[in-house]
């Protein structure tokens, strides 16, 4: 008996996992045939035989890491009928691919190339199916097996002419149809493009020779492109369609007059970015406003359990950031505690972190109340979703300079649009419309100093 | 390098770039040169390749790092393949520069580990050339730059020789990465191209087969110029 071990591969590797026995408890083994294999760190290895014989016992399972040294299975080396004749050398076995294993895996010799003696080094390729437009997908080939297609006879619409299981499906259907028609070609597949996009006065594009059985052209630009959707999309859309299904939405628009918040804005923002190395923006300001008004009418800073209202002690407000592919809503908590350089701050760290996707998952948890600043995109109003369960979502557009009427006399002011989103089930209009216009009073009313 | 060392024993390696080539007929390319290589017929082989869309996984893949299904594949055109090199899933396509060393580590050094780290190093010196600084990160095996995978890595070894290798994304459309989980992380990719870096896939090559036959102690012998090999090769 000799003990087969987990080898050292390297200096610094103390243990490996055995991923693959590529023998079986009761097989025969040649030495230097590979026996199993290991990983460790994206290198998937092959381990030889120590000996010829019989693999009598395998003693660690395929997915187990174990330490280096450690037995993962035992030969035996006089169960090995054939070991006496070729011994040493570590040739292959005279006939090993007589001696019929029953449960032989099926094809795939090509990857071995122990069995493969002097006579024919290049082991023909697996053709089998393949057609002549290049690989067939495993569902393809196994539908072709199943429903005993002849793969010649189908034309291949996906990439480079290859064979999809749209092509096969029609082929069917069109075979089913007319019971014999051998040689002629298959009816055009229904389901595919082409044929109403052919009826379009295609502009400029070379129209692809209309009604013919024109097939698609190699090279073809295709028409459509097909992906999945990204993990984060496919919970955004959830979320949004969530929260339509949940709350009753409504929108309520206020103009605001920002000529104050401007002015400090302008007045601070070269020492305000020298002195704390990030810009100022009108958000912390409105953030600012939208916590005081919070703070005067608590409903908005609540949600909805059941039948019950939730009010939240705590105003922690999300703000939205747009990634490259998605959105993502960081919190800012206890930002009633916080002056404008302190939101200032945190919007700037949340926003730079949500894009290099290092926010902590407690970071995106816990809000309250949400603003999105729909405005840096050059938006002037638009109608947001409420992040569920919060009950209300302010949103703030661009800041324009605007002739606008002030003490009967013609002024130019910096005006924007506050839109707040709120879920009639909780709020009724005279309460978001009180809201909103607290929110317009401190910013328009601006005296808190910056710096 | 001075004349001693090339005295001394530096190794001599065969470049080949095999161009645009499907990804089962350049495994199968792969797999005879392994073979060879095995028997002592040639020399270590440094092969270059660019794959048409396909996607790959390895023997410890999980399916879930599939994000679409192989029929959705199959009509976006992406050929899908398990092989047996290690790693998760990944994808290969046009405008990525794919290298499959084919080195025999009994002649350098019998650690596998410390190959990896050394593919890693030719492909971060390789970057530095184009003002690139690739970084390694802990546990996450293949090339980094802020954050960013540029280079995956995904190895295959047999009686100490090597198969598979890497895919260093250089004008790859990242898109197609959308219907993985690369190497089963949340982790985003990028391509030389993203990063700034204006080069023909011919400078990187040459860049790429420099830093090899730096950090692997080769001599790199062009059997026939790049350019001429991929153009036969796409004819």
């Amino acid at each position: 008996m000799i003990d087969v071990v987990m080898p050292q591969m390297g200096e610094s590797i103390v243990e490996g996992t055995l991923t693959k026995w590529l023998k079986k408890a009761g097989d025969r083994v040649e030495r230097d045939e590979p026996l199993f294999e290991i990983s460790t760190d994206k290198v998937d290895t092959e381990i030889p035989s120590p000996a010829a014989g019989v693999l009598s016992q395998v003693l660690v399972e395929e997915g187990k890491t174990v330490a280096i040294g450690t037995a993962v299975g035992k030969i035996d080396e006089s169960g090995s009928p054939a070991a006496s004749a070729p011994a040493a050398s570590g040739a292959p076995a005279p006939a090993p691919a007589q001696a019929p294993p029953p449960a032989a895996p099926p094809a795939a010799p090509a990857a071995q190339p122990t069995p493969a003696q002097a006579a024919a080094p290049v082991p023909p390729p697996p053709a089998e199916t393949d057609s002549p437009a290049g690989p067939l997908s495993p569902l393809v080939r196994k539908m072709a097996r199943e429903y005993n297609i002849d793969l010649k006879q189908v034309r291949g619409t996906g990439a480079g002419g290859r064979i999809t299981k749209q092509d096969l499906e029609s082929f069917m259907s069109a075979q089913g149809a007319k019971t014999i028609q051998s040689a002629a070609q298959p009816p055009a597949p229904a389901p595919a493009a082409p044929a109403p996009l052919a009826a379009v006065p295609a502009p400029a594009v070379p129209a692809p020779a209309a009604e013919t059985t024109a097939p698609i052209a190699r090279g073809e630009q295709p028409r459509t492109r097909l992906e999945p959707m990204s993990v984060m999309r496919q919970r955004i859309a959830e979320h949004m369609v969530a929260s339509k299904h949940t709350a009753a939405h409504v929108t309520t628009v206020h103009r605001v007059d920002m000529t104050k918040v401007a002015r400090m804005r302008e007045r601070n923002k070269d020492e305000f970015k020298s002195r704390y190395g990030f810009s100022l923006t009108f958000l912390p300001f409105v953030t600012r406003a939208t916590v005081l008004a919070l703070r005067a009418f608590p409903l908005l800073n609540a949600s909805i359990e059941g039948t019950n209202i939730l009010y939240h002690n705590d105003v922690n407000i999300g703000i939205a950031v747009a990634l490259e592919n998605g959105l993502i809503v960081p919190v800012i908590r206890n930002a009633d505690e916080k002056n404008i350089i302190g939101l200032q701050r945190s919007i700037a760290d949340l926003a730079a972190r949500a894009r290099s996707r290092q926010l902590k998952p407690d970071e995106v948890q816990g809000g309250t109340f949400s603003i999105t600043n729909f405005g840096s995109f050059g938006s002037v109003f638009a109608t947001p979703v409420i992040n569920q369960p919060q009950v209300a979502i302010l949103g703030c557009g661009a800041v324009e300079k605007e002739p606008v009427v002030v003490n009967d006399a013609i002024a130019i002011r910096s005006m924007a649009y506050l839109a707040l989103t709120f879920d009639h089930r909780l709020i009724d209009g005279a309460l978001a419309d009180q809201f909103t216009g607290k929110v317009k009073e401190i910013l328009q009313n601006w005296s808190e100093e910056v710096l | 390098m001075p004349d001693t060392a090339l005295a001394s024993g530096l190794r001599v390696c065969e470049l080949r770039d095999l161009g645009r080539l499907r990804y089962e007929d350049a495994l199968r390319e792969q797999k005879d040169l392994e073979d060879r290589r095995k028997r002592g017929l040639i020399p270590d082989q440094l092969l270059f390749v660019e794959h048409p869309h396909v996607v790959t996984m390895g023997r410890n893949g999980k399916a879930e790092n599939l994000l679409a299904s192989e029929e959705l594949m199959e009509r976006a055109g992406i050929s899908f393949f398990k092989t047996d090199r290690g790693g998760d899933v990944t994808y290969h396509g046009p405008g990525q520069i794919v290298g499959y060393p084919i080195f025999d580590l009994r002649e350098w050094k019998r650690d596998v580990v410390g190959y990896v780290r050394a593919v890693e190093q030719s492909i971060m010196d390789a970057l530095a050339e184009f003002g690139i600084r690739g970084e390694r990160f802990e546990g996450h095996t293949g090339v980094w730059v802020d954050g960013r995978k540029v280079a995956a890595i995904g190895v295959h070894i047999s009686r100490w020789v090597t198969s598979h290798g890497f895919a260093l994304n250089h004008t790859t459309d990242l898109n197609y990465f959308k219907y993985i989980v690369p190497c089963g992380l949340h982790l985003p990719v990028t391509s030389l191209e993203a990063l700034g870096v204006q080069a023909s896939r011919e400078r990187v090559l040459r860049a790429l087969a420099g830093s090899f036959a730096r950090c692997f102690d080769l001599k790199i012998y062009q059997p026939v110029p790049l350019e001429e090999q991929a153009l036969e090769n796409r004819q």
